[in-house]
């Protein structure tokens, strides 16, 4: 079988690239300004091409980018939904575009949405506080570290300067928790896939600050212990914290603030299909427990009325003087606030892209995304050759090339046009072949998808090795790259 | 309706599925303990697509409709349409970070271009293809700078005009690492180089300044910041735009070290906020460079290729020992500033830059002309915007200037702040006449 299309990819081969625009053109102007010579540079060099080149350009490279419209995508852990063009509209409605300085008079509008996602997002993680500030999920654990730390220092315990994390867990908490200050002690998980309790339990000490913590975890297996953890972290004297790029698998059936939670993130793109845009923006609003939620960043969001008398706010004005009893909105600073994680108020657009997902689905559309989500993955996982080790899993699984290097199974899948899944990790299983399906595929597509796993699954080494073929480039020399580093088009002549 | 209008699967297909993988209900599949299960109700009820939208823009709505006068790190230039367009094609915004780059040749070239740009704009070696934003990038400069100083030390230097906004992320990101941040003085909205020389040390380990700066004055002692940095080995970090650095001294000739800003002032409208943090630094540090990095290769048919390159530096290979956490970031954005630059070409940028230039000065001379207003406060170049004494209480005055819509900073009791570029000059003159109502 062959899924190809050409129209998928643009066109194979070589001598086919899309110039760079500093091959189609280089223009050096000479700098003439107002200001003094010496405050001046010379010149500056850079390509200058009329609109309607730059349209062709721009539409070739695009037509040599794979998104989740162009066709499968089952990227485990990464979560490629499909994005709703209508949240695009909400967006760039021209009341989103404002400045962060305007008056909070003048924004109540702006303020109203944020107050209103808090409060879904809250109920949502059975969270009493959330935060929007955090401009992706990394930026969320990061929050998420600061917020554990002022707690610590607040109830005498600054000595605590230990963060657990499981070794399944995602990279950037060992990497949040280290920006933090914090020595990361890993634990291994157990046979199951899950956390070994006595491994969690040797772990844990009068220095834990937190264990971090994805539930399901990254093998797409729930935490069953999940109570008996969070007893054990908290007798311990240490917060828990929820990774949430796997929230997306629960939605209106489990909330990580009835499981022991004290603090999460959200991840937006994930779990409320916002678009990745290749990379970013994302946003990873942070929520906490009541008693976290006097560290939050500043400034936050509330309701208040006029009889309300709120703390004066750090921005220039104090609330909207509503009629009595009428509702307003203001922004305050959180009494013992951490202070700032983004110069401003993090990745708005994609907030309100977020805020308007939630608000079509309702709980229904949000039970039933996470729902078919899981369906999803269990019925592909149902189709594929490849044996899967560990279950039962939910939104994701994690299959095994065994005697195949995934990562060349991943390069072959690229020839049956479609999206391979994430490989090579976690590394508790070989050859890990991570996949997620999302809620997006049909039962037809889940088995185009299931043939093209089972077609690599079928071929030697020797085939896989040479993969792709059918695709814009060839296999690409990594060693090359980073041996020779090459990285703007002044490396390149 | 009742489930998800984005959850592909039909009745029909469902059942059929339940049934392959053998179970009655998919309740089933979800391993999840009765004690922790949630059997409430998050209270949201589903709408329609127009109902959803209509409930965003209702609430949206309460807005004010103002004229922004406002800068202070977040700008609007007109955008033009070619970036909304080509930016919303959906191979492009659906996409996800470039993992299998043999199918994503598309955004990586554009974030090489973009990492090209601004090599180009700042003269340094390597460019790293987006941070969060400005505050965020300014924090990883530091982080860098105490990896890759030689000797010990601990303190960051920044000049006092920088925003209390930026400040506080910078000791965020940085209070893990041991690392004090400490604000040194200014002259007449420049850097005072003889108090700058004064707190200078060998335990300093990075100096920052911005051009322009906070305040929109053009910074003339790049020079010396930069050998103060240098004869104390410690890294100088100049914060500042693409637009900006078109005309301004090219940072590489005054010795940044590194340098960070916002690229979002090309591709996007007000976004309350959103930024394209920008890095770039000497080619030496190149392994010590947080975020990702795309590099040309070649693919096995010999063709010239690009790919994500210098991973190990990054959270999901080196995990607690990475340069950087982050993970996601603004790519997106990156392309947007990427193609509002190429529209701009050499020429746009610099006539557009030169514009920036004066526009400040013509409306701080009309400022200038009603009595009780001084502008600008400091006698320097201005990029953008300039800061303006008032005899009467400047919040009061800010608050007039709303109920005639428009909005400006008030950045203390006898001073506002005000911003001017391509895409309000329009009101320059209502806007004049608007503050000479107030004041008189």
């Amino acid at each position: 079988m062959e899924h190809y299309d050409q129209a998928r990819y643009g066109p194979a081969g070589a001598d086919t690239n899309e110039q760079l625009l500093s091959e189609k053109d280089q223009t050096s102007v000479d700098v003439d300004s107002p200001l003094p010579d010496d405050l001046t540079r010379d010149e500056v060099e850079l390509p200058s091409l009329e609109e309607p080149e730059l349209a062709r350009h721009y539409v070739r490279l695009s037509q040599q980018n794979y998104g989740v419209d162009s066709g499968p995508y089952p990227l485990g852990s990464c979560t490629m939904k499909y994005n709703p063009r209508f949240t695009e509209d909400a967006a760039a409605l021209p009341d989103a575009a404002v400045h962060p300085d305007r008056s909070v008079d003048s924004l109540q509008g702006t303020l109203e949405l944020m107050a209103d996602l808090q409060d879904y997002l809250g109920r949502i993680g059975g969270m009493d506080a959330v935060t929007l500030q955090p401009p992706a999920g990394a930026a969320g654990e990061f929050t998420g570290i600061l917020l554990a730390e002022a707690y610590h220092e607040a109830n005498g315990e600054g000595h605590r300067d230990e963060v657990v994390v499981p070794d399944a867990a995602h990279g950037t908490n060992f990497a949040s928790a280290a920006l933090g200050g914090y020595d990361v002690v890993e634990i291994p998980s157990g046979d199951d896939g899950r956390v070994d309790l006595d491994a969690l339990e040797a772990a844990l000490g009068e220095n834990t600050a937190a264990l971090m913590l994805t539930n399901p975890n990254t093998l797409g297996l729930f935490e069953r212990d999940i109570e008996t953890v969070a007893e054990l972290v908290h007798d311990a004297g240490g917060l828990l914290y929820y990774d949430g790029a796997n929230l997306n698998a629960l939605l209106g059936r489990a909330r990580p603030g009835d499981m022991g939670f004290d603090i999460m993130h959200f991840n937006v793109h994930k779990t409320f299909a916002t678009p990745h845009g290749g990379g970013g923006p994302g946003a990873g609003p942070v929520g906490v427990t009541e008693e976290l939620a006097e560290f939050l960043p500043d400034p936050h969001v509330r309701r208040v009325s006029r009889s309300d008398t709120g703390r004066a706010s750090g921005v220039q004005s104090a609330p909207r003087a509503a009629a009595d009893g009428e509702e307003g909105y203001e922004l305050y600073t959180p009494e013992r606030s951490v202070g700032k994680v983004h110069g401003f108020q993090g990745n708005w657009p994609v907030l309100v892209k977020a805020f308007a997902y939630i608000d079509r689905l309702g709980d229904d559309g949000l039970a039933d995304a996470s729902a078919k989500a899981v369906l999803n993955a269990n019925y592909l996982a149902e189709q594929l050759d490849y044996d899967i080790p560990l279950g039962p899993f939910h939104h994701e699984f994690v299959a095994s090339a065994s005697d195949q290097d995934a990562a060349d199974v991943a390069k072959r899948m690229l020839d049956y046009g479609v999206h391979p899944p994430t490989t090579k990790w976690p590394e508790l299983v070989d050859e890990a072949l991570m996949t997620e399906p999302t809620e997006v595929e049909t039962k037809s597509g889940l088995d185009d998808l299931a043939d093209a796993f089972n077609a690599v699954a079928g071929e030697d080494d020797e085939t896989l090795a040479s993969a792709p073929n059918r695709t814009t480039a060839r296999r690409i020399d990594q060693t090359a790259a980073a041996r020779n580093p090459r990285l703007s088009w002044h490396d390149l002549d | 309706m009742s489930g998800s209008p984005y959850a592909a699967p039909s009745e029909a297909d469902t059942e059929a599925m339940l049934d392959a993988v053998g179970v009655d209900d998919v309740d089933e599949l979800f391993d999840i303990p009765e004690s922790v299960r949630f059997d409430g109700e998050f209270g949201i009820d589903a709408k329609s697509e127009q109902a959803a939208l209509r409930e965003t823009k209702r609430r949206l709505s309460k807005n004010d409709d103002l004229t922004e006068f406002l800068g202070r790190g977040h700008y609007e230039h007109y955008v033009p349409s070619l970036v909304d367009s080509v930016s919303q094609r959906s191979e492009f915004i659906t996409s996800y970070t470039q993992y299998q780059p043999e199918v994503t040749q598309g955004f990586l070239q554009v974030l090489f271009e973009y990492q090209s740009l601004l090599v180009e704009l700042t003269g340094l070696g390597v460019a790293n293809c987006s941070m969060y934003d400005e505050a965020t990038a300014l924090a990883e400069a530091a982080l860098l700078a105490k990896r890759v100083r030689a000797a010990d030390g601990d303190r960051v230097l920044v000049p006092e005009y920088v925003r209390e906004n930026y400040v506080s992320v910078l000791e965020n990101y940085t209070g893990g690492s041991d690392v004090t941040v400490e604000r040194y003085g200014t002259d007449d909205g420049n850097v005072d180089t003889d108090t700058l020389a004064e707190v200078m040390g060998d335990d300093v380990v990075m100096v920052y300044a911005e051009n322009p700066t906070t305040l929109g004055t053009v910074e003339e002692n790049l020079d010396a910041v930069g050998d103060l940095a240098d004869d104390h080995d410690a890294l100088f970090c100049l914060g500042s735009d693409p637009v900006a650095m078109s005309v301004l001294q090219r940072p590489v000739d005054v010795g940044a070290d590194v340098v960070v800003g916002d690229a979002s002032v090309l591709g996007m409208p007000t976004s309350y906020g959103t930024g394209l943090g920008v890095f770039a630094t000497r080619e030496e540090f190149l392994r010590q460079v947080p975020g990702r990095l795309v590099g040309a290769s070649e693919d096995e048919a010999g063709t010239r290729a690009f790919t994500l390159t210098l991973q190990t530096r990054e959270q999901h290979i080196r995990k607690e020992r990475a340069t950087s956490n982050i993970c996601t970031n603004q790519a997106w954005v990156a392309l947007r500033a990427g193609i509002h630059a190429a529209w701009l070409g050499a020429d746009g940028l610099v006539d557009l830059a030169n514009e920036l230039v004066e526009l400040p000065r013509d409306l701080a001379a009309d400022l200038n002309e009603i009595r009780g207003v001084t502008a600008p406060v400091h006698d320097r170049h201005h990029v953008r915007e300039f800061q303006a004494r008032t005899e009467q209480p400047a919040p009061a005055v800010a608050s007039d200037l709303e109920s005639e819509g428009f909005a400006v900073h008030a950045v203390d009791d006898h001073t506002l702040q005000v911003c001017v570029t391509d895409a309000n000059a329009h009101a320059a003159d209502e806007f004049v006449a608007a503050v000479q109502e107030v004041i008189e």
